[in-house]
């Protein structure tokens, strides 16, 4: 229920559907972006209610839709879902570790109507890849994957997560994407959060690291063919000074579904101190435009100073509120990346901090220490 | 003559939503507008730019300089790669 009356007709629809379908994954990535609290497998939504909210989301316009997790592949219905979602005309999107993308599997999926496979790497070689992710030879299997992905003619976007551990050999990773022939590769600076702002300390890559590893993807770029990869390159906001517009603003484009069927504005919402709805009870129609979690932070009325006086107010909204609790306990406040932010200090704090780690590196789940001088220069 | 088809990375179809045709690819739409949509719905990598031309003077008999902005569409579409052309 809204607190406020909210003019349907001035709300746009969500465009983006992200269905988190399990958080089980076979790796134990130590900047997971999932929750520290995980949903079992046994309260995960079933076939039907997914089959709901695809249905749901595609009637109010999302064309959009991200099959993601944890590890996706893990649900033996997916190709089900991807049969339902591309009949709907949604562009389907497998987001993807690659483990257990067999070539029946790919080929089913094709059948089903999925149009794009992203796979994500931990590492461009072999030991740093399956010590990151915490499996033997996966990195065999990922290039395995690879070329399968090509054979059956999807687009392929790869995915990098960078680290402080594995930024340095950025020159291999752009000599790897090549190698593969993907079409897009995101060189994913990690972003701080679930898994990866728990190790965040290990996790953060300095800002020479950054910056080197910046100017080595430009001057790549500049000697690529037409038919190369394009190179997105992600960086922290840490090092920035303004936050960046979260989500494209909290409840206007993007819908996120956890595995029990938390809907959220994004996929870290959940941490928040507010109660989201559940698509289990309530229609997507209604919880997009009558919810108050989804109204909490819409529009531009409900901004703290130093934001509410700000002409860049429209440019990022004030940030991101996940951020800004998690690093202030106050989600209602600006993000601290914002140097107008009175809580600014507490990211330059963080920074600091990152160079003296106090904490070990842990896997996520299971809660395993890794011994971290395995993958440090 | 050339003849242009659809980059396979993009998929192209008519959304409600946003009552237009748009572009569809890895996580990224592009919407077109109403003469960009009616030109599009043209290229199948059969008909050369002549009869793309042609076919949609035919159907907007009215319209004037209407085979610059094709021209033009297509160029800017090739530069984006939306499109390929077949030889
Ligand atoms: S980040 Fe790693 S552990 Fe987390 S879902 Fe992706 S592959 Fe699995
Ligand atoms: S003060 Fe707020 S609105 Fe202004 S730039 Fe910073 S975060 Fe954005």
């Amino acid at each position: 229920m809204s607190t406020k009356p909210v003019l349907k007709a001035y709300v746009n629809n969500p465009l983006w559907l992200l269905a988190e379908l399990t958080y089980d994954c076979p790796l134990h990535c130590p900047y997971c972006s999932n929750p520290v609290q995980m949903t079992e497998r046994k309260d995960e939504c079933d076939t039907e209610t997914w089959k709901k909210v695809l249905s749901e989301a595609r009637e109010m316009g999302a064309v959009q839709l991200g099959f993601s997790g944890g590890e996706p592949l893990l649900r033996k219905d997916l190709e089900v879902l991807v049969a339902h979602a591309s009949e709907l005309g949604f562009y389907t999107n497998l987001i993807t570790s690659g483990i257990g993308l067999t070539e029946k599997r790919i080929k089913g999926l094709k059948e089903a109507g999925l149009d794009h496979i992203q796979l994500s790497f931990q590492a461009a070689n072999a030991d740093e890849n399956d010590l990151i992710g915490n499996k033997r030879h996966s990195f065999e299997q990922k290039l395995a994957v690879a070329k399968l992905v090509k054979q059956y003619d999807y687009p392929m976007v790869l995915n990098f997560c960078l680290t402080r551990q594995n930024i340095d050999k950025i020159d291999d990773v752009l000599a790897l994407s090549c190698e593969l022939g993907g079409d897009f590769v995101e060189l994913a600076t990690v972003q701080y959060y679930g898994w990866a702002y728990l190790n965040r300390d290990h996790l953060l890559p300095t800002k020479a690291q950054l910056e080197t590893a910046e100017a080595t993807v430009n001057a790549f770029r500049n000697t690529q063919g037409d038919d190369e990869p394009k190179f997105i390159f992600v960086t922290p906001d840490y090092y920035e000074t303004r936050p960046k517009a979260c989500m494209n603003g909290w409840a206007t484009t993007f819908l996120t579904v956890t595995p029990d069927g938390s809907a959220l504005p994004c996929h870290s919402a959940k941490i928040l101190p507010l109660t989201f709805p559940n698509v289990k009870e309530s229609s997507l129609e209604k919880i997009w435009h009558e919810d108050f979690s989804f109204n909490k932070f819409r529009g531009l009325d409900w901004l703290p100073s130093p934001c509410r006086d700000c002409d860049e107010k429209e440019k990022d909204f004030g940030g991101c509120r996940c951020q800004a609790f998690m690093l202030t306990g106050d989600m209602h406040k600006t993000d601290p990346v914002c140097d107008k932010s009175p809580d600014h200090h507490l990211i330059q704090a963080a920074i600091a901090q990152s160079q003296q780690p106090t904490e070990n590196l842990f896997y996520r789940d299971p809660k395993t220490e890794i011994p971290v001088h395995l993958i440090q220069e | 003559m050339a003849t242009p088809k659809l980059n396979p990375l993009y998929k192209f179809q008519f959304e409600k939503a946003q009552d237009a045709f748009v572009l569809l690819y890895p996580e990224g739409m592009i919407t077109l507008n109403g003469s960009a949509g009616e030109i599009m719905q043209m290229v199948n990598g059969e008909r050369d730019v002549d009869t793309i031309i042609s076919d949609l003077i035919a159907k907007f008999p009215g319209a004037e300089g209407i085979d610059k902005d094709i021209h033009e569409f297509l160029d800017h579409a090739h530069e984006k790669k939306w499109i390929k052309y077949v030889d």
